[in-house]
């Protein structure tokens, strides 16, 4: 294999990578985030999502829910980085307990007359939308459920109309009687 | 009726940083003043518990701080002035991160309402420093502070050490609070470091261990990090299982170099017997080291063959690079201490002799072999007759980085632990000589010195300044090349030789610099010279420059290619003009 004269090795790897939903569980202190997100970017990791909100006020607990995609060693570095942070309590692998639910909210725009405003509603109504706005041109829909669900909605109203699309990110939590 | 100005506990923020340092036994601290620290400095002045070492760039205070941290076991303590002052400190405390120093660095800041405002040398320290420390704090309140103060030392020196920032702003440091001394709520109750290894998976090495007939030791700076303990139970552990032990550059000293079982360091410009035993082993035991790439050299070519147990402090080393089969999260000094006891109770010593024989043809190649000479110095001789001239005396080498730094690490032989104080991951230029005197303020009786490179040492080389204020008598051991000789090695090796920017031009005469300094200057030229001049300087009591004339042109090897594996080195005997030509060319890189 040629490689250009380095100081260092230069390998390529090419290992299958996964996509993991993390819960951190964070004191609510100034800058928790930042170390957070400074740690992915400095290392070079993936956020697909994330999302915050403290939880626990009394006990100033944070969840970070983060989904990330890398190989498996990448995840296992992700956890342990994670950890090791002086104001993380806890780090749980949603994907890996493989009992947990992750939803997600979007609030999508749609605009347009005639067929198309009707077959929006009328896709809306299927996927258990809600209209949380509407002008006699526009809707704003309210969707919540798993990504793929919300990507799906969102491919379908491409055609009809679409203008805009927010979205909170995935939160998961675990099913059964126990917390994290 | 409580009467707050009678309370002892009621006083200042300044007033309860100095109280901190007091309660943390805390001697010497290393700093520079500037406005945002000023009431700090005037709390200082009033005591006589704290010793301040003034230094001339605060870079020069964290590395001594560094210096003063790896050769006690305690932290190292800095304090800086806002803005620059700060910043000046992102290097010492990156290199200590990633080196796992102790260091508490107390950084001034603007008072909190002019903070986001680009006020007078603000600047966003704990966003700076983020990333370079092991946790930071900005404490905004002044009833805060002792707890911070308290959690930054404990952060800082338990678990895996490292260092941290507190910052404070100055109407804080004026504000008059409640302080209160060390106590365990000061710590966040999320940071719980490991340090008791598991039964199980220890029980599981000592049987893998038992039953190896290639093993080797491979040691790193979390050895030293651990304590005095701790070597003197890895010493035990190779005495009581018979096996071959290297270690890394940040290792060194924890296994004498006179030991028999020695095999050198490891690495890229390892021995070729540690290399190869690392290569060809079956059983690793990998203790507080974390398989840096300086060390595996080609990830899927590492040591094939073997099964490998890692004991660390800190789980993301663990598995980061190499997959191990047996990770044990813990002290290193207390999980050998278990091993030990296992493998003392149900193992015996394996017999390995044929695996020793094979050793022994490999240490016969003598990779650290060097032509002599009788005109011109060679640095490899330079370092093996500073290395015997100070033999048995009570010596610590720091080094800047470079060949020097590479070919201390191969002549100088270290019998202890805290003896050797280098900037490993990082690879800074410029650590040596304000390491030197911080080792110096820790051990004011003992030999210090610093080999040092005539590129490195003018990187920080005003603290010499620092070393005649304080009277530090530090030994500045100059291999002077006239060359970057690391990145002039490199690019004869890797870009034709083509010196671009790599030649030492317009060097100051060290011999003046360091009579314009106050201190000594002595040069050699001449391996005749040599002895003499090293004698002589080991014996003035004050601080020296030592210009040692080394040959220019000189390779520090053997050396890993990279893209190549441990058992691939390139020997000195081998590492003709045109056999290195060869081995670099058609696009393979040296490391
Ligand atoms: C602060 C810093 N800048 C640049 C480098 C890259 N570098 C590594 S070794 C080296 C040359 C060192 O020269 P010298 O101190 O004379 O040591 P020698 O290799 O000649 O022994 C350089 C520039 C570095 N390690 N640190
Ligand atoms: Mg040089």
């Amino acid at each position: 294999m040629n490689q250009p004269a380095s100081a260092y090795f230069l390998e390529e790897r090419q290992d299958p990578t996964e996509t993991h939903t993390l819960s951190v569980l964070v004191q609510n202190e100034p800058g928790v985030l930042a170390r957070v997100i400074g740690l992915f970017s400095g290392r070079g990791y993936n956020i697909d999502s994330l999302t915050v909100s403290e939880t626990e006020s009394q006990k100033h607990l944070s969840r970070i829910t983060i989904v990330t995609t890398g190989t498996p060693m990448v995840i296992q570095q992700i956890k342990n980085q994670l950890d090791r942070m002086i104001p993380v309590y806890r780090v749980v692998d949603m994907t890996l307990t493989g009992r947990s639910i992750e939803r997600e909210l979007a609030m999508v725009k749609v605009k347009g007359g005639g067929d198309n405003r009707v077959e929006a509603l009328r896709l809306a109504d299927a996927f258990r939308a809600r209209v949380i706005d509407a002008t006699t041109e526009s809707f704003v829909f309210e969707i919540t459920g798993n990504s793929a669900k919300i990507n799906q909605f969102i491919d379908l109203m491409r055609p009809l109309g679409l203008v805009e699309v927010s979205r909170t990110g995935v939160a998961a939590i675990g099913r059964g009687p126990e917390g994290m | 009726m409580t009467d707050k100005s009678h309370d002892p506990n009621q006083m200042t923020g300044a007033a309860m940083i100095v109280r901190a340092l007091i309660d943390h036994g805390v001697q010497h601290i290393f700093g520079y003043p500037g406005g945002a620290v000023l009431p700090i400095y005037d709390e200082i002045f009033q005591q006589s518990e704290v010793e301040h070492i003034l230094v001339r760039h605060e870079q020069g205070a964290g590395h001594a701080a560094e210096g003063y941290a790896r050769s006690t076991g305690r932290p190292g303590v800095v304090l800086v002035t806002s803005g620059p002052g700060a910043t000046n400190m992102v290097t010492p405390l990156t290199d200590a991160l990633m080196d796992s120093i102790p260091l508490v660095c107390i950084t001034g800041q603007v008072p909190t309402h002019l903070i986001g405002n680009d006020a007078f040398q603000e600047c966003d320290t704990v966003g700076i420093t983020r990333p370079s420390t092991k946790h930071n704090w900005l404490v905004r309140n002044v009833n805060d502070l002792a707890k911070v103060l308290h959690e930054a030392f404990y952060v800082a020196t338990t678990g895996r050490p490292g260092p941290v920032v507190v910052d404070v702003p100055k109407d804080v440091q004026f504000a008059t609070g409640a302080y209160h001394p060390p106590r365990k709520s000061d710590v966040h109750v999320s940071y719980t470091p490991r340090v008791k290894g598991d039964a199980t998976l220890i029980r599981k090495a000592a049987a893998m261990l038992a039953s190896a007939k290639r093993p080797v030791i491979y040691t790193g700076g979390g050895v030293i990090n651990s304590g005095p303990e701790a070597s003197k139970l890895l010493r035990e552990l190779v005495e009581a299982t018979g096996f071959p032990i290297t270690s890394t550059l940040m290792g060194l000293g924890a296994y004498p170099a006179s030991g028999p079982n020695w095999l050198g360091m490891l690495g890229m410009h390892g021995t070729y017997e540690a290399n190869m035993t690392m290569h060809d082993c079956d059983v690793m035991l990998c203790v507080g080291a974390r398989f840096d790439d300086r060390i595996t050299g080609r990830t899927d070519a590492f040591s094939p063959g073997s099964k490998k147990i890692h004991i660390d402090i800190d789980p993301s080393s663990i598995n980061k690079n190499i997959r191990v089969d047996v990770p044990i999260i813990g002290d290193a000094g207390n999980v050998i201490g278990d091993l030990l006891q296992v493998f003392k109770a149900e193992a015996k010593k394996p017999d390995i002799r044929a695996w020793w024989q094979q050793i022994a043809q490999w240490r016969a190649r003598n990779s650290l072999a060097y032509r002599k000479n009788n005109d011109v110095i060679l640095p490899q001789y330079a370092i093996q007759r500073l290395f015997e001239l100070t033999r048995g005396r009570d010596t610590y080498i720091t080094t800047e980085v470079g060949q020097h730094q590479m070919w201390a690490a191969q002549f100088f032989g270290f019998e202890e632990p805290h003896r050797w104080m280098t900037s490993g991951g990082l690879g800074t230029m410029g650590y040596g000589l304000p390491a030197a005197l911080g080792v110096q303020v820790a051990h004011p009786d003992s030999l210090v010195i610093d080999i040092a490179g005539d590129a490195s040492v003018q990187m920080t080389i005003q603290e010499m300044s620092t070393a005649v204020q304080f009277e530090l008598p530090i030994k500045i051991f100059i291999l002077n090349n006239q060359y970057m000789g690391m990145v002039r090695q490199w690019q004869q090796l890797l870009h034709g030789n083509r010196l671009s920017h790599s030649y030492s031009e317009a060097l100051p005469d060290f011999v003046k610099l360091a009579d314009a300094y106050g201190c000594v200057g002595l040069q050699a030229t001449k391996p005749s010279d040599l002895d003499g001049a090293i004698r002589e300087m080991i014996s003035v009591k004050r601080p020296v420059l030592f210009d040692c004339r080394v040959a220019a042109l000189e390779n520090c090897f053997p050396m890993i290619p990279s893209g190549k594996a441990h058992n691939e080195m390139l020997l000195p005997e081998e590492a003709t003009n045109e056999a290195t030509a060869t081995a670099f060319a058609g696009g393979k890189a040296l490391v």
